[in-house]
């Protein structure tokens, strides 16, 4: 399958090594990856932070960039979600009716990566080899915007080598939020606390998660406290095998 | 028009009283323990409900498909209220509300009201506006007396009284009512709240009530309750003023149905609410002879007019949201700067009072979606929450803000792949002086208030997209 890659701006920007997990991974498995190097951002920052109409272009730009991409794969939950909880409504609002018609066409091929694995292409076991122990942090939008449910645990039950600590509380935000982690620093703050008192619970190794943006909150509190315990992006995890080594 | 929320408007902005509120770790401990019982009993209760999905669905369409006939709904109840012997008064705002009852009562020549919980008092300000006039209000609501006596403010809209333990409760009674000795177990806190309010309930002429319910249909008023206090308030005085937001009215009978399986169980976890009162107007020989109901609008059609966010007017008050919120959790209710906290608090309040104030309340979210899971009328509060923030941002922009100017730079660097590359080579540069042994640790501006706490990985040499770009170059 030709598969669209849109690795998000932040993942770009600050975590290559996800985006370059991704590729190997989905190449791995036999499949064709495409990067427009036109793709930038989706909007998700401007738009929930109350600057909608600035994130009016980012969207068009969006649209324009994956129209014809036989399947969209994005290793970001939140951005997954910004696309297909906002961005029918937000072409509505322009009266575009082209436009609207792309959106609506578009957002069912948008797939965050754990669905693109499971739902779409049928694996489960993506042939990885992991020796670690490690604890899932389901991030919000990926429980509640796009309801994975246990896609991302039943993609890690299969990696070898693997040991697998249930976390506390998994449910519950860590107090990211986007710019809530700086408008409101020190409730997010007192937020992180909690949850990283529940990832040392686990004496993990590695914290893992389907958001950069998340593990890049758990990993700034861990690293200030001095904790032994990383933060590693799914798609690293499901890229590693025995002969190139673990992430 | 005087639209008001309390005391909100003379409320700090929510970051500054959350900071004082982090620092107190008894009040942040009780707030953890009692939501985190209340949020496991809801849990239980709700999972044995199989239709518990169809429930809320349903409730949503009762509550839409009023709101679009609330003019029809509110004329239907006031005829039929009317009929069955009440008297229906129309507020416009608080100050409206409260000259209304102030004038009821002292035309039946009370000097004492005992009082049903109810939110929409403390919203117009009802207690201060009484004592004005030399009328003394009892809270009767367990906790709702504890924070008068207290002299305190709810924290919660269904546990007002949440933020305090027992120790602290026995402390307020025992000043407060002169008491020289108290146990601190829950029967010596009821007992002795017991001896003090049933005095009250025989000696009082004049009871007070909020409404969970107006029934278009009946004309009748529905009230649920915990504790039984209520039910002397509304049976035991002579005369019965309730006061009621607009939006409290359903259209059947019937519908009770839907909202009596939601309601106790999102609230307080229970499968029914011990006390369900149900009346319509006056009964000859039976219960107060004399009773009125004031509808309050006090901004509520203003949120009405607005299509994205008129789903706020579906609330039934119930605090799942409050409970499940992780904000909430860590901060109380009082950051909120109005009775309404939480993750509604964070939307009501602000739309009340059409945004002049509390500007700071949709930033109080981190968007996690907590509270839309467990809404039993399913009110999309993010969705609201983002809605508002528009507003805000719209408003602000009107002066010039720094965020506003690095947004708007922000969205020029995405609108282009070229800018978007530099900003990647540029930010490389410009973080040089903030790193230490590959991390940054100290950020200035806005950005601090990330590496107060949280360190932070510098940009890596390598973008992805150069990575991409290397490699295709490569494959030729």
């Amino acid at each position: 399958m030709q598969i669209s890659l849109f690795i998000t701006c932040y993942n770009d920007t600050l975590f290559p090594e996800t985006g370059k997990s991704v590729v190997r991974l989905l190449e791995r498995l036999g499949h064709e990856i495409e990067f427009p190097l036109e793709q930038t951002c989706c909007g998700q920052m401007h738009y929930n932070t109350g600057y909608q109409t600035e994130a009016m272009p980012m969207m068009r730009r969006f649209v324009e960039v994956f129209r014809d991409a036989e399947v969209v794969c994005i290793p970001s939950s939140s951005c997954v979600a910004m696309i297909q909880d906002h961005y029918p409504k937000m072409a509505a609002s322009t009266g575009d009716t082209a436009l609207m018609k792309d959106v609506e066409e578009l957002v069912p091929r948008i797939l965050e990566l754990t669905e693109l694995l499971v739902n779409k292409l049928g694996v489960e076991d993506v042939g990885a080899y992991y020796p670690r122990r490690v604890t899932y942090h389901a991030s919000c939008h990926s429980l509640r915007s796009l309801h994975l449910g246990d896609l991302p645990m039943r993609l890690l039950r299969r990696v070898r080598g693997i040991e697998l600590v249930e976390l506390e509380n998994i449910d519950r935000c860590c107090g990211f939020g986007g710019t809530f982690a700086v408008k409101n620093g020190e409730v997010s703050a007192a937020m992180l606390d909690e949850k990283l008192q529940c990832v040392e619970k686990t004496r993990a190794e590695v914290c893992t998660a389907v958001d950069n943006s998340c593990l890049m909150h758990i990993f700034g509190g861990l690293h200030r406290q001095r904790s032994g315990i990383r933060t590693v992006h799914l798609a690293e995890i499901l890229a590693s095998t025995e002969e190139q080594g673990a992430a | 028009m005087s639209v008001r929320v309390g005391e909100a408007a003379e409320a700090p902005s929510f970051q500054k009283a959350a900071h004082a509120l982090l620092e107190d770790a008894q009040l942040r401990k009780n707030v953890r323990h009692a939501t985190d019982v209340i949020t496991g009993k809801r849990a239980h209760v709700v999972g044995e409900q199989h239709d518990w999905q169809q429930l809320r669905s349903a409730a949503s369409a009762i509550k839409a498909h009023t709101m679009r006939h609330l003019d029809d709904y509110l004329l239907q109840f006031e005829a039929a209220c009317t009929a069955a012997g009440g008297y229906v008064h129309w507020a416009g705002d608080a100050d409206e509300a409260n000259r209304i009852i102030v004038g009821l009562i002292k035309k039946h020549g009370g000097k004492e009201v005992i009082k049903v919980k109810t939110m929409t008092s403390d919203e117009i300000g009802l207690n201060g506006a009484l004592e004005a006039n030399g009328i003394h209000p009892h809270e009767t609501d367990l906790a709702d007396m504890i924070i008068q006596l207290g002299a305190d403010k709810p924290s919660h809209i269904v546990v007002p009284a949440l933020h305090k333990n027992r120790q602290q409760v026995r402390e307020i009674f025992m000043r407060t009512m002169g008491l020289e000795e108290l146990g601190d177990k829950p029967e010596d806190l009821t007992a002795a709240a017991r001896r003090y309010l049933r005095e009250k309930f025989l000696k009082v002429k004049i009871g007070f009530s909020g409404a969970n319910f107006l029934i278009a249909e009946t004309g009748g008023v529905c009230v649920v309750e915990s504790e039984g206090n209520g039910r002397m308030c509304l049976t035991l005085p002579e005369m019965l003023i309730t006061v009621a937001g607009i939006e409290k009215v359903i259209p059947r009978f019937r519908d009770l149905e839907v909202f009596l399986q939601l309601l106790p169980r999102s609230a307080t976890g229970e499968r029914m609410n011990p006390y369900n009162s149900l009346w319509a107007g006056v009964h000859a020989g039976e219960g107060p002879q004399e009773f009125h109901v004031v509808l309050l609008d006090n901004g509520r059609t203003r949120i009405l007019a607005d299509s994205e966010s008129r789903e706020t007017l579906h609330c039934i008050r119930c605090g799942a949201c409050l409970n499940t919120c992780p904000v909430y959790r860590q901060t109380g209710g009082h950051a909120y700067g109005s009775i309404y906290a939480g993750p509604i608090g964070a939307i009501l309040t602000p739309q009340l009072f059409d945004m002049e104030h509390s500007q700071s309340l949709p930033y109080a979210s981190s968007l996690c979606g907590a509270c839309y899971e467990v809404c039993p009328v399913k009110i999309n509060i993010p969705e609201v929450l983002i809605h508002l923030r528009g507003r805000v941002v719209r408003e602000q922009q009107r002066g010039v803000s720094l965020e506003a100017v690095g947004m708007k730079m922000m969205a020029r660097i995405f609108a282009s792949r070229r800018r978007f590359e530099a900003a990647q080579r540029l930010g490389r540069i410009a973080q040089w002086p903030f790193e230490r042994e590959g991390w940054i640790r100290n950020l200035p501006g806005m950005l601090g208030n990330w590496t107060a706490v949280r360190d932070l990985r510098p940009l890596p040499r390598e973008t992805f997209r150069s990575w991409w770009r290397d490699r295709e170059k490569r494959n030729g």
